[in-house]
């Protein structure tokens, strides 16, 4: 490796602590952080944090509003309405997590592809791409999630496929904006192999709007997972998620509004921290900003 | 860029591929059906007869690509297949329901047009302002709150506890037109938040850039009027954009249409789809992803045609 080549690796650290930097300054992207990190760790200490058992019923407290012993209420069958909304952080943040990893997976290398290639697998993956953006997102995720099943597992699969494409557009417009860049030019007459040059010089400059991106999809991404499972494609009952809770929680409306108050507020504060850290981070990457 | 007539002929040619790939999705998702797709495509009736008739109907012996050219063939005469539910053509079926769900997403167009795009102009001209900051705030809320649950708390204010619209339901508007409006009223507010919320990030962005351009700091030097100024020369060019954008938007609220729809029970083809899933009624399924697909190619259409109209430098 000479000089030339490796001098955009070594300086990418650098790219990121300053990005982190003024990532940092901005108040609304870190409340952002401090929120959906909250979440998380809720999620992830369910177990020992859930005051009951999300699966308990009790025929003697149903639809119980706020109190001291259930804060958040109980449901249409005297389950502690707490316990559910921090039980269903997992399916909401797993599926977030699980159908973005799935189309950056599969987007993000179909999209360097498209983009070093050019050609003829060029056009074949844009088209494919055209096609599935045609398809509203929703509603393919519905027709996916209706004929593998109804489950979870499925509604994550069909999310990250209809996530998918926006990865491979930006990916291969980011990768026909770099190769063009002195520094790859240089790696290319140094005679690296194209794989390599993929792999070592492409893909880490074009990471920061990927990671933007993947923060607003993992947004996009949960809200939809709700909203499947508040049609019944989503997570199965009894187990909780906050889109099944909300499809209970309309039939009981008047009897019982705080059904429907905390799975929706849940949903509100998981997306608008992804969204405004997603808007934090963009920002911070941006050169213009400086 | 040529005249307008080669214009659209262009844009049709590469529309085409776009169709094909269309078609590829919807033809595949059968491929997903977990084990014989006769015996699920017959439904809840296990009946050998219907099995068997439904294995001739989409010739599953024969291969794939002799049942995607059948399939094929048989949509481009107008043929979608039948509701094994409700015995009807998939294709009049989704017809009948398309208007409800056509009125209903017009509507909230005109909600979104009427928040978002003045929202994001007060945005951009009062920037780093309190206004500015409430109405980005309000936007980022439109893009966070899941419009199922917006819908549910409308529901329990101005249903449950003021009674002042209907919570759910539909009136034709033939038939009753101030009823329809009432039935509609909550649910195009609903299903138009999001819209709102992204017209007018995106008009405040416009316009910021437009209101930097020289000819605005000429227009601005000439000493007309700050009023003048945004409304003659920066919001012509910036709603360029934000037009087409919208468009693509009207095509987006199909998809955003069948959780409003399911909330307040109207019966457009959102509720149809939800419907069929339930009922393993996958033909209607197909159907529906088709026709939003098309409407969605064709609003994209439209949008390309607007811009190629409003802006002069697409005309040579």
């Amino acid at each position: 490796m000479t000089a030339v080549a490796a001098a955009p690796a070594g300086e990418a650290p650098r790219d990121r602590f300053r990005a982190w930097r003024r990532l940092r300054r901005r108040k609304a992207a870190m409340v952002g952080l401090a929120v959906f990190a909250a979440f998380i760790l809720l999620a992830l200490a369910a177990p020992w944090v859930a005051p009951y058992d999300p699966l308990k019923t009790n025929f003697l407290l149903v639809r119980k509003p706020p109190s001291g012993l259930h804060w958040f209420g109980t449901d249409e069958i005297g389950r502690d309405v707490l316990s559910r909304v921090l039980w269903g952080a997992r399916a909401s943040l797993l599926a977030g997590v699980v159908s973005v990893t799935i189309a950056v997976a599969i987007g993000v290398p179909l999209g360097l592809l498209s983009g070093y290639a050019r050609g003829w697998v060029d056009g074949l993956l844009m088209r494919v791409t055209d096609g599935l953006l045609a398809c509203p997102g929703l509603i393919l995720a519905i027709a996916m999630a209706a004929f593998l099943g109804p489950s979870l597992t499925n509604a994550m699969i069909a999310i990250g496929i209809t996530a998918m494409p926006v990865f491979i557009r930006l990916t291969r417009g980011q990768v026909l904006a770099v190769t063009v860049e002195d520094y790859v030019e240089a790696a290319r007459a140094l005679g690296n192999p194209p794989m390599r040059i993929a792999l070592r010089h492409v893909l880490p400059n074009i990471l920061p709007p990927i990671l933007v991106q993947a923060t607003l999809a993992m947004a996009a991404a949960i809200l939809a997972e709700a909203a499947l499972s508040f049609l019944g494609l989503g997570q199965q009952p009894p187990a909780p998620s906050w889109g099944s809770m909300l499809n209970v929680a309309r039939n009981f409306i008047g009897q019982a509004p705080w059904m429907s108050w905390w799975p929706g507020l849940a949903i509100v504060a998981v997306v608008l921290s992804l969204n405004l850290l997603g808007d934090g981070l963009r920002d911070a990457f941006d050169p213009k900003e400086d | 860029m040529g005249s307008l007539p080669a214009y659209i002929a262009r844009r049709l040619l590469v529309a085409l591929p776009t169709l094909l790939v269309v078609s590829f999705i919807v033809f595949g998702l059968q491929l997903l059906l977990p084990g014989d797709p006769a015996l699920l495509l017959a439904g809840e009736d296990r009946d050998p007869e219907v099995i068997a008739y439904m294995r001739r109907l989409y010739r599953l012996d024969e291969p794939i690509w002799v049942q995607y050219g059948d399939w094929v063939l048989r949509v481009v005469q107008g043929d979608l297949g039948e509701s094994i539910r409700l015995k009807e053509s998939v294709g009049s079926l989704i017809g009948a329901k398309l208007w409800v769900t056509a009125e209903l997403a017009v509507l909230s167009m005109l909600w979104a047009v009427a928040i978002g795009i003045p929202a994001g102009i007060l945005s951009a001209v009062k920037r780093d302002t309190i206004w500015d900051w409430s109405a980005s705030a309000v936007g980022l809320a439109g893009l966070s709150i899941p419009n199922f649950w917006l819908g549910i708390m409308l529901i329990l204010f101005f249903s449950v506890e003021l009674g002042w619209l209907p919570a759910s339901g539909y009136v034709s508007p033939w038939e009753d037109p101030l009823g329809n409006l009432a039935a509609l009223a909550m649910p195009s507010f609903v299903l138009g938040s999001g819209v709102a919320a992204v017209l007018m990030r995106h008009t405040r962005s416009a316009m910021l850039t437009v209101l930097n351009a020289d000819y605005i700091r000429t227009a601005r030097a000439k000493g007309l009027a700050e009023k003048r100024v945004v409304r003659r020369h920066a919001l012509r060019n910036a709603l360029v954009p934000v037009v087409t954008l919208g468009a693509i938007q009207l095509g987006e609220l199909l998809g955003g249409a069948v959780l409003t729809e399911q909330v307040f029970s109207i019966p457009g083809f959102g509720k149809l789809i939800v419907d069929a899933v339930f009922n393993r009624d996958y033909a209607v399924v197909q159907g529906v992803v088709l026709v939003t697909a098309l409407a969605f190619i064709l609003l994209n259409l439209v949008a390309d045609l607007i811009y190629f109209l409003v802006n002069p430098r697409m005309r040579g």
